[in-house]
């Protein structure tokens, strides 16, 4: 008898106004991103104006092919320590400075941006660091591989442990059946692991501004000084093209999940 | 002999890497925060002093040592920027979070409540603008803020106003740029605790004549206090340090911690004062920051 709906009218409704607050002000954002005006909010018809612009934009692509080298870098390095973290904690029964480990591992999924920064950057100045690159990619590296562990972890939490046991009693040795029953269990999760460390990478502003030396400005830094001056119609492009590259990142990973038959619905998305 | 056992030590070897690492640049970076905090700014390279030289001998580092204090904290606690900076930010991050909860509660529960088909849907649809820039979600809404923007376009065309309404740069900005921010953070958690929800303890209470708000008190929302939890904690503490989103939408006459960091370091170059507003900091989210760590800990590591 209470199988009839279970979903209210409140129900759909504060879905559908969630979905909508949501997405409303990205969907206008790229729409406006193809305005042939140079006024932002006046619609001159259609244009790959802005596009164009963004081309020649010297600056702007150097700082975009930046961003992009240390996402992909610290998103690889992060994966596979993040990977090796997630199977240290959930498969190592325990070991000294386990709740140390652990600490450290989740802090930096909450700890305000302001502070990691500008800790890291303390620690390259005391070092003596050539800051640029290889610093940004070391302090994006140190925030992402939580967030990739968290998502392996997850996943390792879910899957049955009796396949791993299955093969060390047919004779596996940890490390093999490791490779040949878990790791291909697990895949889907390393990859989205791999996915998210990218975005957020790519994505993060504060820490990369604290981390970043003269001369190697990561895209969020330039877009966020010419957003500081005003509203440009070209930023509109440059976050649509963004925009696409993030979406075809999650239709890759979508995919990717989805051909190794993920199980009901991945764990904490976090 | 079970094989948990024998997978004990790999394990404990794979832990290495990642172990040396978090250590060297997440624990390591506090203990300089901490000394810098502890020192005067100078104008010189790095701007701060004493510098600790290993190779110049002990007398000059018993100086170095001498030469500590903690005048910046002083500074912090008496002048009233500071003061006010803190609360505000706390103050900030309390009514977010409310409002966060607020929104995000209704969203998660019609999520639980749709069918389970269309639920991954739904979680789909709530992640993607999370992966989406944080910078660009922000603009998205200066965009629709600003003067002649959206927004006060079709207020004006509706005519619910005579004149475009000053969005920008005003707690009202602000509050929307952190709840859209935010709100994938509070509505996940919340949907996890909610989609494992037995739907016969409702249908009980309601069998028994409970009227629906009664049943949403007293069986729905109890049992859902530890996303209610996790979701508050995932919002709440990176709020308090927020940079990005009061410096775009907030007005300059009220700053919040982060935002006096920032400028600390970046305008007026003076590292010693940001570090030590950075304890400060850190320990006023110390609480929260162990429970988070609790419930994480709890939530990935003894089993789901």
């Amino acid at each position: 008898m209470h199988n009839i709906s279970r979903l209210s009218r409140f129900n759909i409704a504060s879905l559908a106004l969630g979905l909508a607050f949501l997405y409303l002000p990205i969907i206008i954002l790229v729409i406006y991103s193809f305005n042939a005006s140079r006024l932002v909010t006046v619609w001159g018809g259609w244009s790959l104006r802005w596009y164009h612009e963004f081309f020649n934009d010297r600056a702007m692509i150097e700082a975009a092919w930046m961003s992009v080298k240390v996402a992909v870098s610290s998103a690889t390095i992060a994966t596979l320590l993040g990977t090796l973290t997630a199977v240290a904690l959930s498969r190592g029964e325990r070991f000294r400075g386990r709740t140390l480990f652990s600490g450290m591992l989740y802090a930096p999924l909450v700890m305000p941006e302001v502070i990691t920064g500008l800790s890291l950057l303390l620690l390259f100045v005391a070092l003596n660091a050539e800051r640029g690159f290889w610093t940004v990619t070391i302090a994006h590296t140190t925030l992402t591989m939580c967030f990739v562990a968290v998502v392996v972890q997850s996943r390792l939490g879910s899957l049955d442990r009796s396949l791993e046991e299955a093969a060390m009693d047919l004779g596996c040795n940890p490390v093999r059946a490791f490779v040949a029953v878990t790791l291909p269990l697990i895949a889907p999760a390393i990859v989205a692991g791999w996915m998210l460390a990218f975005t957020l990478s790519l994505d993060d502003l504060v820490i990369a501004s604290f981390t970043t030396g003269p001369g190697s400005a990561t895209l969020p830094i330039r877009i966020y000084s010419e957003v500081r001056l005003g509203v440009k119609p070209e930023i509109n492009a440059i976050c649509t093209l963004v925009i696409g590259l993030i979406a075809v990142v999650i239709v890759i990973a979508s995919l990717a999940s989805k051909l190794s038959s993920s199980q009901g619905e991945s764990a904490a998305p976090l | 002999m079970s094989g948990r056992r024998i997978f004990a030590r790999p394990a404990r070897f794979a832990a290495m890497a990642p172990y040396v690492w978090m250590v060297l640049f997440f624990l390591v970076p506090f203990g300089f925060v901490l000394k810098i905090s502890l020192s005067q700014t100078a104008i010189a390279q790095p701007p701060y002093e004493p510098v600790f030289d290993l190779t110049a001998g002990w007398e000059a580092l018993k100086a170095a040592f001498a030469a500590l204090s903690i005048d910046n904290f002083r500074l912090l606690v008496s002048d009233d920027l500071y003061v006010f900076a803190y609360v505000r930010s706390l103050t900030v991050a309390f009514a977010a979070t409310a409002l966060l909860l607020l929104i995000g509660y209704p969203i998660a529960y019609g999520m639980a409540r749709l069918p389970k088909r269309w639920q991954a849907v739904a979680m789909v649809l709530v992640i993607v603008p999370f992966w989406t820039s944080f910078l660009i979600r922000i603009y998205a809404w200066i965009n629709i803020l600003q003067h002649d923007g959206l927004l006060n376009q079709i207020l004006l065309a509706l005519h619910l106003v005579s004149q475009p309404v000053v969005w920008l740069s005003t707690d009202t900005a602000m509050y929307i740029g952190i709840v859209y921010s935010y709100l994938p953070f509070m509505i996940l958690p919340l949907y996890a605790t909610l989609a494992k929800m037995e739907p016969v303890l409702e249908e009980a209470a309601s069998d028994l004549g409970a009227p629906p708000w009664q049943v949403f008190w007293l069986i729905t929302f109890p049992l859902s206090l530890p996303g209610v939890g996790a979701g508050v904690l995932l919002c709440f503490i990176p709020i308090v340090g927020e940079f990005v989103i009061p410096d775009l939408l907030a007005g300059s006459n009220s700053l919040m911690i982060g935002q006096t960091l920032w400028l600390e370091f970046f305008t007026n170059k003076d590292w010693p004062v940001a570090s030590a507003a950075a304890i400060v900091l850190l320990v006023v989210l110390l609480v929260p920051l162990l429970l988070y760590e609790r419930l994480q800990k709890r939530q990935l590591e003894q089993g789901r």
